[in-house]
């Protein structure tokens, strides 16, 4: 077991609740502890930094107060959203003048130590993706996905330093352990939209519309991803692109973790896959049950 | 007693700015031996030289110090000056107050104390410099020209027009380099090989030219007039001295699908090959690792080796090959040769030649996306650039040099543009500027300068091969300086309809057949798309592949983009910073074909001067060792960076160190090393050094520790 300090964000509580299901099952497999930061607060994601800078800092900067009282060095975080305000803060800390700033906002000594990755990265670490290779009971053979990184995760380089901008490959190499077939597509780091959802909802609609077209022209029986914002734009609004006209779909849409959870032979409900609005049980039907011998 | 002359530079501004350059004379006249101290504008200036020379008839000086800027540029010129008027040159000591002083500090008073602190440090000096003479060293009436290419070629035909003997040599099997690929040329769309051709032709009949394909520098020892350069001859495995250049070979040859290196991919040739028809030497080349035979006759040998047998009796081996087969040799061209020149058992070689000067003209690569160019890096950690573009994942997304092989009639479509995905005429074209220029995330910060022009030449020659096809050029700004530049671009979009859209390109991808080219047009504010059925990306320029490695046998400074540094940005465009050693071309950064071509004619010129002399003057500033006192430790050899140092025996049978002054730059390491201090470094003696520390401190350094006047090793 290794164990990392755990900050689950908002989503995994709430509407990424399927996020949280399959990382919680999908980490036990594979032997990763995560301990839950005691009493942590909202990471200030899409209002908190475009309303006040020193605002989003200062939430980041208690979180990471609190994942230093943990005692471990590694926060891992699996929403992208967060990941990115984490690594913000952390990335301005580097500037002793705008570290000065933060520590008097947040109250005190901000720690500068610890290390911020997202779930992901985690769980392609060399050691974990031959341990993961050896433990796939399922392989999805025949479902092709489009692996779908958003923007937050590898953006800007300058402060993420995860994969390539412009062509990452995490994912990718990931589906492929996993056996799944992987499609080229030109909307790996295209935006969804993300929180336009709410206040330009006909934006937000036209660029997932646009994700979902180019998913389905490349083949695709189902996109992956690894941040909940994205998701709910890919998954839950395919209903409002119909009605509005821009496009019949019916795409599904997965956690990452809840792949490698039907690989690694758990049950769709214990990874939370019937939860989604789009139905996402039909292609795995297709992926055979065979036990790998 | 000595009769100094001090002269205090203003240099305009520069030095007066922050320098009080009349209270610096003033103080100067109070120092010792000063017998006279002034101030001028402009010392290296004809009024100013005039000054110095007038005052040393006047005043008699035997010694002079001039406190102006870094001796780097002026040092030479000060010291014709004063020899001109009877001081010897290495009486004439220069006081840094400008790059040393005023560029570096703000506050008068302060710099003016520090001035005048320095030129008392450079009078305490002056007062003990001995008067030296230059040295003559043999000149070697021979250049070495690296590189083949069209800087190559020039300064190789102005040298030997000139009536010098010259050495060209290029890594690759034929002259002719970038400019060859090339199908028409910017701004005149002059055909490439019609120009180019027929100089290739004059290098391989001149007699004054010798000409060394496939070959490289290993080493480079020596100095100006005297350099020693070990050449490596790869193995061509064809006898060139025989090889009538039939063409039999490379038509019967059966390994026929070898990626061309000159057609950039775009095409294949055979294992054994001529580059390009119009290849000088027009001789083929065996590519030892396609080749059957060659591949046949090393497993002979490696089995030889493994069972102890002589390379003699490998020939009676029949090896198998890795995967358990046997191998069977190819030998058709051997055997078809009708002037028997295929050597199979063919070697490098490594020749050592002498020559008194090189030019380095050794050009550019492109960028490439897939960033092989870092070779700073370890292969493992070089990481591919633009994703976005989806060059390497989509065929129809090609360079402009690939685009340029498939519109010269000579490549390997004979002048049909055609898409490498279906072998269609592309109707859509669009065309990305900058790849890989002006872009720090790329750690490409410059402009790679010829990318506007060759995109403008292409989108003009595309429209002249199919009248019907639209071409779009997303850009981030047109730079067309140049005679007859501006006019050009210009005609390529008003006469030829090339679509300008000033913007970069954040994604490329394929949808039915086409390509979807993504952008953002910044004149209208709004994000665009183009269906394209070709995308030509316009990679910038790069320091040549193993530029630093060629650097550094050279011993010649670069940038941190392998770049060659001149020795001065504008006044010494074509020289190195290492005496005798020239540049010409992209291998000094980006240049176009006009650039190019006047510095490899400026080099020359550059060549002839210094082979025009009887001899080499050479530098009196160098170590020289007093032989009674040497204990042959042999630690100077040891540390001597350029072999300077030998050792002779003397009377009584005594090894001693001996300084080769021809060899010595008078760097001074063995001066400082020397246990027994017998090595005087001349210019820069102990009590110079000392007397210019006293000055400083006002007080006086014990001499016990000069050279002239030493301990007994075994003091007590």
């Amino acid at each position: 077991m290794t164990a990392y300090a755990y900050y689950p964000g908002c989503s995994l509580h709430g509407t990424g609740i399927e996020y949280a299901k399959s990382t919680n099952a999908v980490c036990r497999v594979l032997g990763i502890e995560l301990k839950e930061l005691e009493d942590w607060n909202c990471c200030g994601a899409s209002s908190a930094h475009t309303v006040n800078p020193w605002l989003g800092h200062g939430l980041v900067a208690r979180n990471l107060k609190l994942a230093a009282a943990t005692g471990l060095k590694d926060v891992v975080l699996p929403c992208t959203a967060c990941y990115a305000r984490f690594k913000e803060t952390t990335h301005a800390l580097g500037d002793p003048a705008v570290a000065a700033r933060i520590e008097e906002v947040a109250g005190g000594n901000v720690p500068r130590d610890l290390a911020i990755e997202p779930l992901l990265k985690i769980v392609v670490e060399p050691a974990r993706m031959e341990h993961l290779q050896a433990s796939v009971v399922r392989p999805l053979k025949g479902l092709k996905v489009a692996p779908y990184y958003g923007c937050l995760l590898t953006r800007p380089p300058d402060v993420t330093h995860f994969d390539d901008p412009e062509d990452p490959q995490t994912l990718d190499q990931l589906m492929r352990v996993l056996g799944a077939e992987v499609v080229a597509w030109p909307g790996k780091t295209a935006c969804c939209g993300s929180n336009l959802a709410l206040t330009r909802t006909d934006i937000a609609l036209d660029l997932s519309h646009q994700l979902l077209a180019w998913a389905e022209a490349a083949g695709a029986d189902a996109i992956v991803t690894a941040c909940p914002m994205c998701h709910s734009n890919l998954d839950t609004r395919q209903g409002q692109m119909r009605r509005s006209g821009r496009g019949d779909h019916q795409m599904a849409v997965y956690y990452f973790t809840e792949l490698m959870g039907v690989a690694l032979g758990l049950g769709l409900s214990e990874l939370g896959i019937p939860k989604h609005l789009t139905d996402a049980v039909a292609p795995l039907t297709r992926v055979p049950a065979e036990a790998r011998s | 007693m000595a009769r100094i002359g001090v002269f205090v530079c203003h240099c305009g501004t520069n030095i007066a700015g922050t320098v009080d350059c009349p209270g610096v004379a003033a103080a100067a006249r109070k120092m010792p031996g000063v017998v006279f101290a002034s101030d001028y504008k402009y010392m290296c200036s004809e009024p100013g030289q005039k000054l110095i020379q007038d005052t040393i008839a006047a005043e008699k000086l035997d010694r002079v110090v001039v406190a102006s800027c870094s001796p780097r540029m002026h040092e030479p010129t000060v010291r014709r000056t004063v020899a001109a008027a009877g001081v010897n040159p290495y009486r004439m000591e220069m006081a840094n107050l400008r790059e040393h002083c005023s560029w570096v500090h703000q506050d008068k008073p302060v710099a003016t104390a520090k001035a005048i602190e320095l030129v008392g440090m450079m009078v305490a000096k002056v007062s003990r410099d001995e008067a030296l003479r230059a040295g003559r060293a043999e000149l070697t009436k021979r250049l070495l020209v690296i590189g083949g290419g069209i800087a190559g070629i020039q300064a190789a035909l102005d040298v030997a027009n000139a009536g010098y003997q010259v050495t060209l040599l290029e890594r690759t099997p034929t002259i002719g380099g970038k400019m060859a690929m090339l199908d028409k040329t910017f701004p005149t769309l002059d055909c490439s090989a019609c120009i180019l051709t027929p100089l290739m032709v004059d290098v391989a009949q001149h007699p004054n030219i010798t000409l060394m394909t496939s070959a490289e520098v290993e080493e480079v020892h020596g100095f100006v007039g005297n350099f020693e350069v070990a050449i490596r001859q790869k193995a061509r495995y064809v006898d060139h001295s025989i090889c009538n250049g039939c063409g039999t070979c490379w038509g019967k040859c059966p390994v026929k699908d070898v990626t061309s290196e000159f057609d950039q991919g775009m095409g294949k040739r055979t294992a054994i090959y001529l580059p390009f028809p119009q290849a000088i030497p027009n001789k083929p080349v065996i590519d030892a690792p396609h080749c059957r035979s060659i591949a046949y006759r090393e497993a002979q040998l490696k089995q030889a080796a493994e069972q102890g047998l002589s390379p003699e009796e490998a020939g009676k081996l029949k090896p198998v090959g890795p995967d358990g087969k046997k191998l069977v040799p190819c030998g058709i061209c051997e055997k078809l040769c009708a002037t028997k020149a295929i050597r199979f058992d063919d070697t490098d070689r490594v020749v050592k030649e002498r020559f008194g000067a090189v030019i380095v003209a050794s050009g550019y690569d492109l960028f490439m996306l897939d960033g092989s160019h870092d070779e700073a890096l370890a292969p493992q950690a070089r990481k591919p650039y633009y994703g976005e573009y989806g060059y390497g994942r989509y065929p129809d997304v090609i360079t402009a040099l690939q685009l340029e092989r498939l519109m010269n009639a000579s490549g390997p479509t004979k002048g049909e543009v055609v898409r490498p995905s279906d072998g269609k005429h592309p109707k859509t074209i669009a065309f990305i500027a900058c790849v890989g220029s002006r872009d720090e995330k790329v750690g490409r910060p410059y402009c790679s300068k010829i990318c506007c022009m060759y995109t403008a030449k292409q989108a003009i020659m595309l429209k002249e091969h199919d009248p019907s096809v639209q071409t779009y050029v997303f850009y981030m700004d047109l730079r067309a300086a140049g005679r007859y530049y501006d006019e050009f671009t210009r005609r390529a979009q008003e006469t030829f309809g090339a679509q300008y859209l000033r913007g970069r390109v954040s994604r490329v991808y394929p949808q039915n057949g086409h390509y979807v080219v993504q952008g953002y047009d910044t004149l209208l504010g709004r994000a665009i798309e183009v269906e394209a059925d070709l995308v030509v990306l316009a990679n910038g320029v790069t320091s040549a592949r193993g530029s630093v490695d060629l650097m550094q046998t050279l011993g010649i400074s670069y940038d941190g983009y392998g770049f060659i540094n001149e020795a001065h940005v504008k006044l010494r465009p074509v020289e190195t910073n290492t005496a005798g050693i020239y540049l010409a071309g992209c291998a000094a950064g980006p240049k176009d074909i006009p650039d190019t071509v006047a510095q490899a004619s400026a080099a020359a010129v550059k060549v002839a001067g210094l082979f025009a002399r009887p001899f080499i003057e050479t530098e009196p500033t160098i170590s020289e060792v007093n032989q009674a006192r040497c204990v042959a430790c042999h630690l100077c050899e040891e540390i001597c960076p350029f072999g300077a140092v030998t050792f002779v025996e003397v009377k009584g049978g005594r090894q001693v160190a001996q300084i080769n002054p021809a060899v010595c730059k008078g760097c001074g390491l063995c001066t400082a090393g020397c246990r027994g201090r017998a090595i005087l470094l001349h210019g820069f003696a102990d009590q110079q050094v000392l007397a210019q520390v006293e000055s400083l401190f006002a007080r006086p350094v014990p001499l016990r520790a000069a050279r002239s006047e030493p301990e007994p090793l075994l003091s007590k």
